[in-house]
């Protein structure tokens, strides 16, 4: 099972939900940090690492000898990316796509591939945990190539029945590159307008790619109950509600696994498990395992 | 004119309320919300929508069934598997580069412009306000937010508003690099975490590299002055002014379930900290002609050296 944790709004709470349900399971589960932005579940997983690799993605290089200007690579990218002047052709490598046309399309067959790299993979192992992530180079924009690296690696593991993915904030591409092909998505939210608004963006993208989802109502204390009315109305399931307390954003600030610290947290993140289990084996929650098409007319909410 | 970037690598340390909060504090500005996958400022300015704009943006594949004759080469060139057997595209795995139309035998492919999103112009309380919407799952937010920051711009411009508050997105990729490119400067709002402190190293890496000022403050610095203290120190250290800590007060989230500002709630010590920041950041931003915030020098700092 893919179990992706994700949240329209930043700082609800994913990554806490993420190492600490990795955690509380106790048998070998596979945890896949998708934030590869501001990758932060290693900070409290603290695993020991094994292997380091660079991330590249493909890009064109252009043989001065053979290229006759023609032009037909600048017509077919999409992106900007080759720029053709009356003596020289230019590539702008941040701005490709690694669509392979200008390749493709190039009739003096000028054009090879070089990679450029975009980030770093890591793998590691805390008991029987084992743990991938992904870093974003500075600068570098195009997260999703890089988030598809850290799903594969995730995917890669051997003799892992389950896969927890904690995925970025926002509902564009990096969200779609992380979610893609999970079985169930766990969006984490808090009860105020701010969350409510970001919650009803992540449902819908969630619900675009078919996936059901469940929800967990973080800092269940300190809003307003319109969260609740909202998931009454789309037929969400809140699969778990955590109240604020100011002790264990202590222990979390310093870094602490909460499981570690607060046994209740322990038999709550096992809670929740068996909770998305059960939505799982019922298939409520507006998307059926096996199709898409049932899901494919949900309207889009809006807050 | 300048324009104020607040941006903070992790999500949910306050950009938003804080934005709102200096808004309201600096009298006239014109408004930006360039987090434009998840929009809030629209939620606490009370903005008056005058004008909607669909953004058109990149290109989408469709096949014709009827045309198709199904001779795959279509799927054999598509490098995001965004045909499937059937030769359906699937929308949210198709990136638009169009390899697929080139090569098509029977003109079968349908390559066209998409809608990705609306942006709209409206008027706050504070000034007017330049906000978006990316469609649900859609690509090209870097695109959309280079374009609210330019119409933003062009607004003040016009308006002859010296000012440009811009609400940033989280992160430090596509969105974020599109939100602080030629800012004046970028307020890094940092939360006492060690998730905030790796979070506002990267995102202070970031503004280096781009070369953009920066100053950082600590929200919710209360829940661990430890590491508040900390990332003030790192801030220096890595070249930003650091402006000050804002302490935890549930009046924060209180504001926003009211839909108002801060500042209506009195002189909290929120507030008191909050406006020890503006005076900080205005001095820094408005009035930089002794060059007090000077663009990083030298190299930026490697990101594998950011994460240690």
């Amino acid at each position: 099972m893919i179990l992706a944790i994700a949240s329209g709004k930043g700082g609800t709470g994913k990554t806490t939900v993420a190492c600490n349900l990795a955690a509380a399971l106790e048998r070998p589960v596979v945890l896949a940090d998708c934030d590869v932005e501001e990758p932060n579940a290693h900070l409290f997983l603290k695993p020991h690492w094994d292997v380091t690799i660079p991330v590249t993605v493909d890009v064109p290089v252009i043989d001065a000898e053979k290229c006759t200007l023609c032009g037909a690579c600048q017509d077919l990218c999409q992106f900007k990316a080759i720029a053709v002047l009356p003596e020289t052709v230019l590539t702008f490598q941040e701005l490709c796509h690694s669509c392979g046309g200008c390749a493709l399309v190039c009739p003096a067959e000028a054009i090879s591939w070089g990679s450029r790299q975009i980030g770093e993979r890591r793998t590691g192992r805390r008991g029987p945990i084992h743990f991938v992530d992904g870093t974003l180079r500075i600068g570098e924009a195009m997260a999703p190539p890089l988030i598809r690296a850290v799903r594969q690696a995730a995917a890669d593991i051997p003799d892992c029945a389950v896969v927890l993915v904690d995925a970025p904030p926002g509902t564009s591409c990096p969200v779609v590159a992380s979610l893609w092909g999970a079985d169930y998505v766990l969006l984490v939210t808090e009860p105020t307008p701010f969350g409510l608004n970001d919650l009803a963006l992540a449902v819908a993208a969630v619900r675009k790619m078919g996936i059901p989802c469940g929800l967990v109502v973080n800092r269940c204390d300190i809003g307003d109950d319109r969260i609740h009315a909202f998931a009454r109305r789309e037929n969400l399931p809140i699969l778990l509600e955590i109240p604020f307390e100011r002790k264990v954003a202590e222990q979390y600030a310093q870094g602490h696994l909460l499981v570690d610290v607060f046994p209740e947290w322990k038999a709550m993140m096992r809670g929740l498990y068996d909770a998305v289990v059960r939505e799982l084996e019922r298939g409520t929650s507006g998307a059926s395992l096996e199709g898409r098409a049932s899901t494919l007319e949900t309207r889009e909410v809006s807050a | 004119m300048k324009e104020l970037v607040v941006i903070s690598g992790k999500g949910g340390t306050g950009k938003t309320s804080l934005v709102a909060a200096f808004a309201a504090l600096a009298g006239k500005v014109v408004l930006c919300d360039a987090d434009v996958d998840a929009a809030d400022l629209h939620l606490v300015t009370h903005p008056r929508v005058v004008e909607t704009h669909d953004f058109v943006s990149g290109h989408e594949a469709s096949i014709d069934l009827e045309r198709c004759t199904r001779c795959g080469l279509c799927r054999q060139w598509c490098r995001f598997g965004a045909i499937d057997e059937a030769f359906r595209v699937e929308p949210l795995l198709c990136e638009g580069c169009g390899v697929c139309a080139h090569m098509c035998p029977e003109r079968a492919v349908d390559f066209f412009e998409k809608t990705c999103g609306v942006w709209h112009v409206s008027e706050t309380p504070y000034g007017p306000m330049v906000h978006a919407r990316l469609g649900i799952a859609e690509e090209n937010s870097g695109k959309l937010v280079a374009l609210v920051r330019r119409e933003a711009r062009r607004l003040a411009e016009s308006r002859r508003i010296d000012l440009l508050l811009t609400d940033g997105p989280p992160g430090v990729g596509c969105p974020v690099i599109a939100s602080i490119g030629n800012a004046d400067a970028v307020l890094a709002v940092a939360e006492p975490t060690v998730s905030g402190r790796h979070d506002m190293e990267r995102v202070l890496a970031l503004a280096a590299h781009f070369r953009v000022p920066a100053a950082v403050c600590v929200n919710k610095s209360d829940l661990h002055p430890d590491e508040a203290h900390r990332i003030a120190e790192e801030a220096r250290k890595q070249g930003a002014a650091f402006l000050g800590f804002i302490p935890f007060d549930p009046v924060v989230t209180r504001s926003q379930v009211d839909g108002r500002s801060l500042v209506d709630y009195g002189e909290t010590p929120v507030v008191r900290a909050i406006q020890e920041i503006w005076e900080g950041l205005r001095a820094l931003v408005v009035g930089n002609a002794e060059g007090v915030l000077k663009p990083s020098e030298g190299k930026p700092k490697a990101w594998e050296t950011a994460q240690a």
